[in-house]
């Protein structure tokens, strides 16, 4: 069962879709495990400006990503990487015990994404 | 439209439970006017249950439920002919409880093997016959699946199991009250019934098991069910599947007839207005109630609360949706992809679903489907 929050967020999530230009994208999970996502950002002045999800999977994958791209905008990229499972699922009031490490991947996606953006800055240096 | 997982019981069969549970009240076992009143009334049930499969009554073995039926069948089974051998063979889209049972008793030294099926489920004779040999006590064959609703060639599985000299058991929940199940003239064993699939109580199961078979108790106690199944018998409920067997014996040709047109409005109209939707399970020879269509790119469970939030509910064979975190074993065993398995929607229709139903959920679902493939990371380009 999920909370009222999971569901709100599962019907109506924040900030889905693509980045075409993003400064950092990161992608985590298996079509074969059942989620998938990926994290686009848009990174000014070491913070993020925008950033957008696609999710394959159930419910609390797509919750949990949505939770996750609010959690981030307009934090630094220190502060977002703050952000853990535990976090996210926290701000949802909560995940069923067996979604915990399957399906709450998005901070681990987001942290791939800032991961690729600091790459990309190292090599324009 | 979710009748497989829980289906509502019949007004008739409430009506005929209520008095069993003020008014009459006897225990079966006891010598007296009431406990001769309940123990008629669980006779007259064992009647009921008695000819909707063909057997005699006293071949009808109450239990609480279908699993503890199969539990009863296998378990009493292998202990009670041993001697033989040491082998259960079983098809490979066993519902859990089945498998879970066959599992068990590997622990105990036998040897559970499972019988690949084809595409479209159908346990593959040639093979089951390469697996059943002379050391094989039991073949389980269930008589229909519930998730991928195709029917199962019972008759001619229990003649291999018969050639060998094992028994042969059928698990019918799913079968029961939607197809014609005749044991005498399929020749089976022993076959797993279910109270609330047929629209009577949850809590209350059966197995038929053929008369000149004896098998070991499980549940061991005060004797009850010719001592096979001991603990006082659960009158009203057992009252409320005789009534359920009685109702489906009589109206069953109709109702199946109304179901399987629904349900292949149902199968047309989402794979004919989605694109990649696939029927799973044979196209004909389905169970007239079971509709199960996958959609690739997105995942099951989501599907099942986006028709929720709409009023639908249905179930999924994905992985996300299972308390094991694994895509359904019966969509795997049929050959698909785990990623194909969890974008799975099963429809179990019923009695209390009508057109309108079916055509709300054709209409509805298109655009469920366009919005989860939008949000997807592994929609193709072209189907956004």
């Amino acid at each position: 069962m999920y909370s009222d929050k999971v569901m709100e967020h599962f019907k109506n999530p924040r900030n889905v879709g693509e980045i075409k230009d993003a400064d950092g994208v990161g992608t985590v999970g298996n079509p074969v495990c059942g989620d998938m996502m990926t994290m686009y950002i848009k990174v000014k002045d070491d913070k993020i400006e925008d950033i957008k999800f696609k999710t394959y999977g159930c419910g609390a994958a797509i919750a949990t990503s949505s939770m996750t791209t609010e959690m981030a905008k307009g934090k630094t990229l220190e502060e977002a990487d703050e952000i853990t499972r535990q976090s996210v699922a926290d701000a949802l009031d909560g995940l069923p015990p067996v979604k915990m490490h399957c399906s709450n991947l998005a901070s681990d996606a987001l942290h791939e994404a800032i991961k690729d953006y600091r790459k990309k800055q190292g090599e324009k240096k | 439209m979710d009748n497989g997982s829980g289906a509502p019981v019949d007004p008739r069969v409430l009506d005929e439970m209520l008095p069993y549970f003020i008014e009459h009240v006897g225990n079966p076992s006891s010598f007296h006017s009431e406990g001769f009143k309940a123990l008629r009334a669980i006779n007259k049930a064992r009647e009921q249950i008695a000819a909707l499969i063909n057997s005699e009554p006293t071949e009808i073995f109450f239990t609480a439920s279908a699993t503890e039926a199969t539990n009863l069948a296998i378990i009493g089974g292998a202990n009670r002919y041993k001697n033989k051998g040491n082998r259960i063979v079983s098809s490979a889209v066993e519902h859990i409880s089945t498998v879970n049972v066959c599992k068990e008793l590997t622990r105990g030294g036998w040897e559970y093997q499972q019988t690949p099926v084809d595409k479209n489920a159908i346990v593959q004779l040639d093979k089951l016959d390469e697996l059943t040999t002379d050391k094989t006590v039991i073949v389980t064959v269930m008589a229909a699946n519930g998730e991928i609703g195709t029917i199962e060639p019972i008759k001619e599985a229990a003649a291999i199991a018969h050639k060998k000299g094992a028994y042969f058991h059928t698990d019918a929940t799913a079968a029961l009250g939607k197809i014609s199940l005749d044991v005498k003239a399929q020749d089976i064993d022993m076959m797993t019934l279910s109270s609330n699939d047929i629209y009577g109580p949850k809590g209350v199961g059966a197995l038929f098991i053929n008369k000149t078979l004896r098998i070991r108790p499980v549940i061991i106690g005060g004797g009850q069910e010719q001592g096979l199944r001991s603990g006082t018998e659960n009158t009203p409920g057992i009252v409320g599947f005789g009534k359920a067997a009685e109702i489906a014996k009589k109206e069953m040709p109709e109702e199946s007839k109304r179901l399987t047109s629904l349900r292949d409005h149902l199968i047309q109209g989402l794979t004919t207005n989605i694109q990649e939707a696939h029927l799973n399970g044979h196209p004909t020879n389905r169970l007239p109630n079971n509709a199960n269509v996958r959609f690739s790119y997105i995942e099951g469970e989501a599907l099942i609360l986006s028709l929720d939030d709409i009023g639908v509910q249905a179930n999924t064979g994905s992985a996300c949706a299972a308390k094991t975190l694994e895509p359904s074993a019966c969509l795997l065993a049929t050959g698909l992809k785990p990623e194909d398995a969890h974008g799975s929607l099963v429809f179990t229709l019923g009695k209390a679903n009508n057109k309108d139903q079916v055509d709300y959920v054709i209409e509805q679902l298109p655009a469920i489907v366009k919005r989860l493939r939008a949000m997807s990371s592994i929609t193709p380009e072209e189907l956004k």
